[in-house]
């Protein structure tokens, strides 16, 4: 037997990092976010695309995304709507800044614990830390077991689910049961386009916000729809310890930043010419590194 | 007290490289702080698992042994490490960057509200000065490229214990003790640690696979980037490679634009490798990438680019293209070796 469940999953916006300009950090050696395009991290689609396919298999099913940063980070909970997802919240304040993955998984737990979901779905890692680590601490956090690199749901019932996991020489089915924490590989299904029913019921989708920029008719307009809002919670919409969010709560710190700099070498520069090639691969042979 | 202590991976009784890696590493850190170096073996049938750890350095081997550790599962090991670190109040704290560890570390740091610093390329001792004029001795500088690869940053945790940090297969050097020397087995009481509840996510089936591709012990390396444009031109490597009796390497960018596999990844991501001979094809030279082979002997750069930032680091770089360039390597290669 099927059931309905409630799934949170959780996104994450990055900067880009595939393709980055020099002024990408900030004097201080933080990123400098608002000069780079922000996308939805890769493997928190893959994260969606799971959560989604859970839904379609077990009606009734909500899934709603969870995403933590600055304001325009509301476009991630706008994608998971175009894409399927119910619902979403924006978890936006300044005393979120600077936290590091711990801080960032505290707030996050906080904000899970208010959801009250029966599955949490997150990408392995964000393209901009590589870490991998903030899953597997919202797990610790809320007390709940964890499944990461997940690639394939095997199958769902009676509150248990089998997956297929990656690891890196292998591959491992595991079963546990909900309420759990899985992590969502790049290897797990691509996830689905923006339907198009979906995008026109929800591209004037808004938080607060995002509505004080517009005019009042527009407002009355959003007002009536409330699917429109998209909740933005701040440190006072959840329960938590003031010192564990952001900065504050971060254990680790940025002791320095720096620029690469290359131990430069005496380098010779060749040309394409036979000439050049030829000499080099005789020298290689020569000095027996090849051959 | 406030030692170094090491988690060590183990399966069917064999302790893995990455394991063997921090150990060596971590006894330089030791003798440098003046503390303890400290194992952490949790697993199945480990006995005379520890000869092999204090030929590595470790001063205290910390057995936990029971049929239900192996293979390894999330809830049960991270009791164990919590539960040990609680008593011990390591000072340091390092785990391998594999699947295992990046599984465990998070959850652990988590538990004991402790920083962790994934991936670092370099681990160093220092001191440091707030901007508050608090200073701090002897911390863990956890040095890693960040951000993409664009920079290299070091983290450090200045006011919580253990100072945690991953690092990945390869990186650090694994050499046994010149002098073998012995040391002291714990052997934990697992039951005082692990809980019923903590074997919630059974595990069905396990396929371990062997590693078909190795490119870390290859002497010679035929690396290629975004640049070489698409998966048919890396044949064009493949055949450079094997004629020299190589292997293939490839940049991040070169996976994730699918023209190799993910085991030939060479970086901070992928594998660090020390060959002989490094031919990086079409690889502009992220730090991200460079991390993982700026120890190469030698180091040829083919790029059309010649002012790609690979070349700082080559011993030769070539300006060209890559489909006039290898055939001819190939061609008097041919000619001139016996």
């Amino acid at each position: 037997m099927t059931k309905s469940l409630k799934i949170v999953v959780l996104a994450k916006q990055v900067p880009d990092t595939r393709n980055v300009g020099k002024d990408a950090m900030t004097a201080e050696g933080t990123v400098n976010r608002a000069a780079l395009p922000a996308i939805f991290n890769p493997e928190d689609l893959h994260a969606l695309e799971l959560a989604l396919r859970l839904k379609d298999s077990n009606p009734g099913t909500t899934v709603e995304l969870l995403t933590m940063g600055p304001g325009r980070a509301a476009d991630i909970v706008r994608e998971g709507l175009f894409r399927g997802a119910d619902g979403g919240v924006l978890l936006t304040d300044r005393k979120f800044a600077g936290a590091d993955t711990l801080a960032t998984s505290y707030a996050l737990s906080c904000a899970i614990r208010k959801l009250n979901p029966d599955l949490i779905v997150a990408g392995r890692q964000a393209i901009d830390g590589d870490t991998a680590q903030v899953g597997p601490q919202v797990a610790e956090k809320l007390g709940l077991p964890q499944i990461t690199y997940v690639e394939e749901v095997i199958s769902f019932g009676n509150d248990a689910i089998t997956v297929q996991r990656r690891l890196e020489h292998g591959v491992e089915t595991v079963k546990g049961r909900l309420p759990l924490v899985l992590t969502v590989n790049a290897s797990a299904p691509v996830c689905r386009p923006r339907n198009a029913k979906y995008l026109m019921k929800y591209k004037h989708a808004k938080t607060v916000s995002e509505l004080q920029a517009q005019d009042s008719d527009y407002i009355e307009f959003h007002q009536l729809r409330t699917y429109l809002n998209i909740p933005e919670w701040g440190v006072s919409d959840i329960e938590g310890e003031e010192e564990q969010f952001g900065l504050k709560g971060s254990p680790t710190k940025v002791k320095k930043v720096e620029n690469v700099v290359f131990q430069v070498k005496e380098s010779k520069k060749l040309s394409d010419a036979d000439a050049d090639i030829e000499s080099l691969i005789k020298e290689l042979i020569a000095n027996h590194t090849i051959g | 007290m406030n030692n170094i202590f090491v988690y060590c991976e183990t399966e069917k009784g064999k302790i893995a490289d990455v394991s063997l890696e921090l150990l060596t590493k971590g006894r330089e850190l030791a003798k440098r702080l003046d503390c303890k170096l400290e194992a952490l073996v949790i697993g199945h049938q480990l006995a005379g698992v520890e000869k092999e750890l204090y030929g590595y350095g470790a001063d205290v081997v910390h057995l936990a042994d029971d049929a239900r550790l192996e293979p390894y599962s999330t809830l049960p090991h991270t009791s164990i490490v919590v539960g040990l670190f609680k008593e011990e109040k390591p000072q340091i704290a390092l785990f391998g960057a594999s699947s295992l560890g990046r599984d465990l570390a998070p959850r652990v740091s988590s538990a004991l509200k402790s920083g962790l610093t994934a991936d670092c390329t370099s681990l160093e001792i220092g001191d440091h000065k707030d901007n508050k004029g608090n200073e701090y001795k002897d911390l863990l500088l956890q040095i890693r490229p960040a951000f993409g690869g664009n920079i290299i940053a070091t983290i450090i945790n200045p006011d919580h214990r253990p100072q945690m940090a991953t690092v990945r297969e390869g990186v650090m050097r694994k050499e046994k003790l010149a002098e073998p020397k012995t040391g002291e087995v714990k052997i934990l009481d697992v039951n005082k640690y692990v809980k019923d509840e903590d074997f919630v996510i059974s595990i069905i089936e396990r396929h371990l696979e062997e590693r078909k591709i190795d490119i870390k012990s290859s002497p010679i390396i035929v690396s290629g980037g975004y640049g070489v444009g698409s998966k048919e031109n890396f044949s064009l490597l493949f055949e450079l490679a094997s004629v020299l009796g190589g292997e293939v390497g490839a940049s991040r960018a070169a996976v994730d634009a699918g023209y190799a596999e993910h085991a030939r990844q060479v970086g901070q991501t992928g594998v660090t490798v020390r060959p002989k001979l490094y031919i990086a094809c079409g690889i502009s030279g992220q730090v991200q990438h460079t991390a993982g082979m700026q120890e190469s002997a030698m180091i040829i750069s083919i790029n059309s680019d010649s002012n790609a930032p690979i070349n700082q680091i080559a011993d030769y770089s070539i300006v060209g293209d890559l489909s006039n360039v290898i055939p001819k390597m190939i061609k008097y290669y041919r000619a001139n070796s016996k």
